[in-house]
């Protein structure tokens, strides 16, 4: 087998490395050793980062990729894949991680966009990209510039699980208003959302996002992670709710069993025992606009 | 005849076996005798003719094997075990890493991510014995093995090393044929349970 006959970064690559993300948990973490502890919890991935969501509310300003010694240090520490951030549109972050070897990368509202009109083209890109979407027209058109999985925005760092579940309901509610329509309502109904007819006829055909769906932005317990789990998603991203906890690695195997076993209520109650404090919440309606990190991107 | 397959369903690609088996079984006729199922408890593992190990993240699959208590009911199991990927690295006796606690059902020698990392994961054609033509798979953050033991039959190899290995009635593979349209190694799989 000659190193020509290989073909790298293709379509079915990315998604099928997202598809093997099903059913696990993804940690945010910030030094080699919070990423260690996110290993050996059970974490099926990583999301290295400078700092949680939580932090990036706090500190205000420019929020930006991570520095690539945080990110090759995290690299080097685990065996489970790294993902890393970039800001919407800013393909150059995007390219210095491919670069440094990250496994998929998280087109994000959580850090501050480079670009109000565009999103990467991220067909040009060999690593598979993950992206945040609030309804189903916005998923598809994350899936048309090329996204090989798809994320519930919620509102990253407020500990707060209600936009997680506003999104979740809004794709998979629309998923199923689509299996009802005849093609040209389905057509015109793309048209509605401002997504391709093709993808929406793809979705409503297969029942389901044609790429795999995790939930996001806002996961702070194991019940909100069987929550998002219950209500249809295909696994679980957890940012500042493991690392803002009290008892991190409790926390961290905790969510990853109530995950594991999000429909069985009585292991999600051993789960959930003296776990200690889950991290501070924040009330997404006393938020000012300016700092309600969903509304970005669109 | 017909089958009964588990799909070992604690994490990773498990919808996908699933269709893959329901495909093969179509493809066998015997649609109407046969039953695929996700496998969450150890209690379902003894009556099964076959169980899938799917790809996903090894570390996690084997943490949550304990969890469950699935890891005597698995080494005991009689039937034959399907492994691909991740299922591959924990079914070797000994891996590269030694934080891993593998179920060691093939005497083999496993490399996780032996390719590199997800840039570097691929498609190619490759010759497998007892196939006439090529077999399209796709290897992702891929493990191979460096050495099989007594026992075992090397069913592929390329420069890396065995991506296909089969004992008895156990397949190992490093790569994902849930993720291809091509089930020849489902229904050879399949064939070998009733032998």
């Amino acid at each position: 087998m000659k190193l020509e006959e290989l073909r790298f970064g293709t379509e079915l690559l990315k998604r099928g490395f997202a598809s093997m993300q099903k059913g696990g948990v993804i940690m945010d973490v910030v030094n080699a050793e919070q990423a260690m502890i996110a290993e050996e919890t059970g974490a099926v991935a990583v999301m290295a980062l400078e700092r949680v969501p939580a932090d990036i509310r706090k500190a205000g300003g420019v929020a930006r990729m991570a520095d690539p010694e945080i990110v090759m240090s995290i690299i080097d520490a685990v065996s489970i894949p790294v993902m890393g951030k970039v800001r919407i549109g800013h393909f150059v972050e995007a390219q210095v991680l491919e670069y440094l070897g990250v496994d998929m990368i998280d087109e994000s509202e959580v850090l501050t966009p480079a670009d109000e009109q565009y999103h990467i083209d991220k067909t040009k890109f060999k690593v598979p990209f993950v992206c945040g979407a609030r309804n189903l027209g916005e998923a598809l058109r994350r899936i048309n510039e090329g996204a090989a999985m798809i994320r519930t925005k919620g509102e990253a760092g407020t500990g707060n699980i209600v936009e997680a579940v506003r999104h979740m309901r809004a794709i998979m509610g629309e998923i199923r208003m689509l299996k009802g329509m005849d093609s040209q309502e389905q057509i015109d109904f793309a048209r509605d959302i401002e997504a391709p007819a093709e993808l929406v006829i793809e979705c409503a055909r297969m029942g389901r996002l044609p790429v795999v769906n995790f939930s996001a932005g806002g996961v702070a317990t194991p019940s909100d992670a069987a929550l998002m789990m219950q209500l249809g998603a295909d696994g679980v991203f957890v940012g500042s709710g493991i690392f803002k906890s009290s008892n991190p690695k409790i926390m961290a195997k905790a969510i990853v069993e109530a995950v594991n076993n999000f429909n069985n209520p009585e292991k999600i109650a051993q789960a959930s025992r003296g776990l200690g404090d889950a991290m501070p919440g924040l009330d997404i309606h006393t938020l000012p606009e300016d700092q309600v990190l969903q509304y970005r991107g669109r | 005849m017909g089958f009964r397959i588990g799909v070992l369903a604690l994490q990773g690609a498990v919808s996908e076996h699933i269709d893959a088996f329901r495909l093969a079984f179509e493809l066998m006729g015997s649609t109407g005798q046969s039953s695929v199922i996700p496998v969450r408890n150890a209690d379902e593992i003894p009556d099964l003719d076959g169980l899938a190990i799917p790809g996903g993240e090894s570390t996690t699959i084997s943490r949550l094997i304990d969890k469950n208590r699935m890891r005597g009911p698995i080494e005991e199991f009689e039937g034959g075990i399907f492994a691909t990927c991740a299922g591959m690295v924990l079914m070797a006796t000994n891996v590269d890493d030694p934080r891993l606690t593998t179920l060691g059902l093939i005497d083999m020698n496993v490399m996780r991510n032996a390719f590199g990392r997800q840039k570097e994961s691929f498609e190619a054609d490759l010759k497998i014995r007892g196939f006439d033509s090529p077999y399209h798979a796709i290897f992702i953050r891929a493990p191979v093995a460096t050495s099989c033991g007594t026992g075992t039959e090397e069913l592929s190899r390329i420069e890396k090393g065995i991506v296909a290995v089969r004992k008895g009635k156990h397949y190992a593979l490093a790569f994902h044929p849930e993720l291809s349209v091509d089930t020849r190694l489902h229904v050879r799989f399949l064939e070998g349970l009733h032998e």
